[in-house]
This record gives C-alpha cells, structure tokens and sequence, in this order.
C-alpha cells in the first residue's frame, strides 16, 4: 500500500475497493512476497516459430514469476511481439511448450485466455472504435458473462446484475487511469495517448493474473510515458498482477522492471535484474551501446 | 435577480423516448385517419416491411460487420413458411405462423451463416450468394412450397388475429405497424445489451475480441439466426400485408440489394437508419416519377422512369458513400443539433437581453 501511495499519491484507492481485494483471496491468490524462484506463473520452454524462411524466434526460453515485472527488450525485429503473440495464442509456435500457471500447451487457445488469467495490449491499437470508451472497456468483461442475449433484451436479474457488476468495475478503473472525462466518447475519435490508456483499461477489468503490454508507451510524449509507467506499477503492486513488458524505452525498462531478458534476432542474449543486463557486455554490444546515454533512466 | 435569470436558462433537452412515442401515437392515432388508400398501399406497407428486413440487416452487416448479399432468400423463407404453417397446421393461430416462419428463416440463417465462421468481407458476401440462390431455386424447383400452384405464386391468408379481421388496408397497416415496432424494440433492446457490444466488438476487431473473451463464433452466429428471423418476418409482412400473392421470383438478387442499400442510404449500425433508408428508397421512385412526367410529360414512360431510377440510385449511392458514410441518420442528427444549439442560444440572448431590474 506504501508503494502505492508513492506511486499514486493516493486517488487510485477507489480502484481497489475491499471486495475485489478480497475475491481475489478467494481465487487462492494471496498476496505474498517474492522469494520462491519456482513460483513460475508463466513460462515458455524451447519457443521456435518462423515465418516461411525467416526464423522469428529460435529456440527460447522464459520464466515469469508470479507478480514480478519482466520486461523483453530488444532491437526492431528481435521477435518481442511474436513472443507475446505465441503467450495469447495469435500465433501457433513451430516447437516448444507454454506452460500458464499449471496448464501446459503447445498452442494457446486465444478463445480461453481471458479465463486462463491473461489480458494483452496490442501494439498498434485495437480498441473496438465504434464503441464508446466506457462500452470498450465493459467489454473486458466478456469473458464473466452467463446470461443469453434473451434474457439481456428481456432484462432479467441475472442479466442485469451482470451488467450493473461490468459497468461499475469499468467505472471503477476509468476512475483510476483517469479516463473520466471520455468515458462516453467514441474510443476512436480519442488522441493516440488516450486510446493507449484505454487499451490498459480493457485490459485491467478483467483483474487478469498476467498482462502482457506490447509497447504501452510507443508514441507518447514523456509525461504520458511517466502517466502509464505509473499506472503499469500501481497495477501490478496492488493487484499482484504480473507483467510481461515489451517497451522500447530503456531507461523506462531499467526503472520499472523487476527481470529484463534481451532478444536480438529471435535468440535470447540476456536475462536478468536490471543491473546484471546494464553490466553484461553482450547486451551492450548488440543493443545498448547504441542508447547509452539512456541506461540510467534519463530517457523517462 | 441578476443571478436568477441565468440560472432558469437550463439547456433546452429533448428525452430518448420522447421521439419514437411521438412518432408512434401519431402512426397509431393520426395517419389512419388522415391516409388515403394510396398511401397505405403504395407507401407506407413496403416502406414498413422494408424498414423491418433493413433493421434485421443491419443486425448482421451493420453491427456485427458481416457482409450479406443474401437478404431477398430469407424474406422468401419467411413469406413461404408462413404461408405453409398457416395453410398445413389446422387451428395454428396467424400470429403462431410468423413466429415459427422466424424460427425457419434463423434456422437456415445459421446454415449460410456457417462460412463466416472463416470468411470475412468480400467472400463472406459471394458466399451468402448461394442463399439467395439456393432458396429461389428450391421454391421454384419443389412445388409442395407454394401448395403445387402452377405458377408458384401463393396469395396471402386472410389476416386475424383473436377475431378481429386486418384485412382492409388500415388493417393491415395497423398490423404491420405493431410487428414492426415490437421487434424494432426487441432490436434496439439487442444491441444496447452485451451482446450488441460484441456485435461490435467482434465486427471492429476480431482478434481483440477473442483476445478479451467474447465467443467470436457463437457472436456471429446469434447475429445471423437474429437478422434472419427478423428478415423473415418481415418477408411475412412482404407478402401478406403488402403484396398479397407473392412468387419466388420476387426475391431476387435485387431485392437483396435493395436491402443492402437501405442500410447504407439510412446508416450502418443505427435502427433508425433503416427507416430513413427504407423511406428514402419507397418514396423517391414515386417523386422521381410525378417529377419525370411533369417535366417531360409523355416522354417520360414506364422504360425511362425504370433507369431514371436506377441512375438516380446508383448517383445516390456513391454519393452518400463519399459525402455521408454514416447515412442519412448523421445527416439527421447533425441537423437535430444544430436546431436545438440555435434554440438554446435564442433562448439565453433573450433571457439576457431582459432588464434586470
């Protein structure tokens, strides 16, 4: 909560009210410290896909830890957004396993993912732009809906209850990212930034365990970077939600995340703390020898 | 009192129901009264049943984005069935009739449905093709649907429901008006739900749809049983309160675009716009028609009036496709803004041009 308070300076408390803190409990996902290196929450065993003959990741491995924030970086092409397209299932990896929390595949089931506990940003944007933001970030909800569409046009209870749950926890996390204001705007008449936080939004209601953010701040201007970089934290210190991070900012990267791994032409070249991939020489050589001037967070 | 006289200046606001109650008392009330037989037959009965097949539509392409050129076989699926259920259920009540013809058409909805499943846009659209011709061929080929008439064209039952005949042309009107109003409800009801929402969803993009955990495939599907039913029903409409006999022939490939245009010319994803679609496509060949003759007298024959029409359409088209995508219903609401900004400000100068004293 400290942490939060830092972060925050307070307001997002409305976010997190009691009940979700205490359903998620329920969910038997207590909040505990990180020392148990085994508490994997997602992992990737000997990930290789290619398209046609061009080989987009050769042969990776990754551990995420529960409620950690693992960032992959690397330069245009490494394969960072493949790696998150095989986690949500947009692609179908050539060799390897995914294993998500104690489900193991071969291929994600895109169809099952909100159930299984992940939610993802895109790079490019792909909010639903006829709907407006409120509507855009209900619809995170999806995946919790039982009811018919009769009973929705009818107007029965269990409908309504739905419906009333979806719009307040939306209302909840637009309270939060400080999206107010638009919240009944067409999501695609927003400016870039904004549409960017409403993908966090969609994101966020659906309490994922795991949240995938392909490059959350590709476009924006330093203060919006700070904005999201304070909202990614405040998520995943009060939610426990575990964050796979793809961003080009490095100086954003070495300040937010708790493991970093290093991708340059679909091998992965380093993993570690922050301090470790700031020493280690082959990064430096392959990647950031060309940034820097960014390492020590200057960029942010 | 200086602070009093802009205080009382509230914005002048008009209610959501206030528009479809008016419209609807003075449907009701008003145009039985006031209409000459003409005006039901000619106009206001295909524009109702026009409006109704143009919402169902919009259901399917306008909301949840799924091309179909195949509008005309579900208004023959309805028509027929129908026509069957009423003629071969002894003791079937009419209204019974329609809604199991629904049911048929959302049945066989969902069977050219199935493509979509994996085709989008363009051979989504070639594909619904084969319903339209699928459909005219069987009720061409297989008489049994039109009770082995020799010409396959059925005549329509008479209209009652609970003993009270609907036969007369305000009849008829009065019957269609309140189908087409309860499932233009049930419609708007439709897609303000969660359902609507992945409608949408699933239409403005469909990998973030699945992503977030909206079944894209039941989505779908639910949006072509439900156009299908409402499309169906209105082909009810189609042939037993406008028409009265109907052929197989009669569905055809343009009906479906005439459909297909209605949703474009009223507005993609609004209820509204197909009225305003349906309306602008009944009347304009009647306007297009006294205004040929007035101007070019007997020069103007049935030939000319029938190109006329379709050059003036096919102008219309692309205009409203480069001027107005979003139809007719924008084109309305930006009018309806504006009076009301202009009503307002009238409002608030001459409240503040009063002396204050």
């Amino acid at each position: 909560m400290n942490s939060m308070n830092r972060v925050l300076g307070g307001p997002a408390t409305a976010y997190f009210p009691a009940d979700i803190a205490a359903e998620r409990q329920g969910l038997g996902e207590p909040v505990k410290p990180l020392s148990a290196a085994q508490d994997t929450a997602l992992g990737l065993d000997g990930i290789s896909l290619s398209f046609g003959g061009v080989v987009a990741l050769d042969n990776i491995d990754l551990a995420v830890r529960r409620g950690e924030i693992r960032a992959i970086i690397g330069p245009n092409g490494a394969g960072k957004s493949s790696l998150i397209n095989i986690i949500s299932g947009v692609y179908r990896p050539d060799r390897g396993r995914i294993t998500i929390g104690a489900d193991r595949f071969t291929s994600v089931p895109t169809q099952k993912l909100a159930r299984l506990g992940i939610a993802r940003t895109f790079q490019n944007l792909a909010l639903f732009k006829g709907l407006s933001v409120i509507d855009n970030v209900i619809s995170g909800r999806a995946y919790k809906v039982r009811s018919t569409f009769l009973a929705q046009v009818l107007g029965l209870s269990g409908s309504r209850r739905e419906e009333a749950d979806a719009r307040g926890r939306a209302a909840r996390i637009l309270e939060f990212l400080n999206l107010n204001h638009v919240s009944n705007r067409l999501a695609g008449t927003l400016p870039y930034g904004l549409q960017k936080r409403v993908e966090l939004a969609r994101a966020l209601v659906a309490e994922p365990a795991i949240l995938l953010l392909d490059e959350p701040m590709a476009g924006m201007t330093a203060s919006e970077k700070a904005e999201m970089a304070e909202f990614i934290l405040a998520a995943n210190r009060e939610y426990n939600t575990t964050i796979v991070l793809i961003e080009h900012d490095i100086g954003v990267v070495m300040e937010l995340s708790d493991r970093i791994a290093v991708l340059d032409y679909g091998r992965k070249i380093a993993d570690g703390t922050p301090e470790e991939i700031r020493a280690d020489q082959g990064v430096i050589d392959a990647y950031l020898g060309v940034a820097a001037e960014n390492i020590d967070g200057g960029g942010i | 009192m200086t602070v009093a006289t802009f205080e009382a200046s509230a914005p002048f606001h008009i209610p959501r129901w206030l528009a479809p109650f008016v419209v609807l008392s003075f449907a009701y009330i008003a145009v039985p009264f006031i209409g000459t037989n003409y005006l039901f037959e000619a106009i206001l009965l295909p524009f109702l049943a026009l409006s109704l097949a143009g919402v169902g539509l919009n259901i399917l392409t306008g909301y949840a984005g799924q091309v179909s050129l195949g509008s005309a076989a579900f208004l023959a699926v309805g028509a027929f069935a129908a026509y069957n259920f009423n003629l071969r259920i002894e003791g079937l009540p009419l209204i019974g009739s329609i809604i199991l013809s629904g049911f048929v058409a959302a049945a066989i909805g969902i069977v050219f449905g199935l493509p979509s499943l994996r085709l989008k846009g363009f051979y989504l659209a070639v594909s619904t093709l084969a319903a339209q011709f699928f459909v005219q061929w069987a009720l061409t080929k297989f008489s049994w649907f039109s009770n082995d008439s020799a010409s396959g064209v059925i005549d329509a039952p008479s209209l009652s429901i609970a003993g009270i005949a609907f036969n007369g042309a305000v009849g008829r009107y009065i019957f269609s008006l309140t189908i087409v109003s309860l499932l233009t409800f049930f419609a708007y009801r439709l897609v303000s739900s969660q359902t609507g929402r992945n409608f949408i969803a699933v239409r403005d993009n469909e990998t973030a749809a699945r992503i977030i955990g909206v079944p894209v495939l039941k989505t779908k599907l639910i949006a072509f049983a439900i156009s299908s039913f409402i499309i169906g029903v209105a082909g009810v409409l189609w042939a037993f309160t406008y028409l009265r006999t109907v052929e197989p022939a009669g569905f055809n490939l343009d009906r479906s675009f005439q459909i297909l245009f209605i949703i474009i010319l009223g507005g993609l994803a609004s209820i509204r716009g197909a009225f305003f679609g349906a309306a602008l496509l009944v009347v304009s060949p009647l306007i297009l028609s006294r205004l040929g003759s007035f101007l070019f007298g007997d020069l103007f024959n049935s030939g000319v009036l029938d190109m006329s029409q379709r050059i003036v359409l096919g102008a219309l088209i692309i205009l409203f496709l480069i001027l107005e995508p979003d139809g007719l219903v924008s084109l309305w609401d930006r009018i309806r803004k504006r009076s009301v900004a202009r009503l307002n400000k009238r409002k608030h100068v001459g409240r503040a041009a009063q002396p204050t004293q």
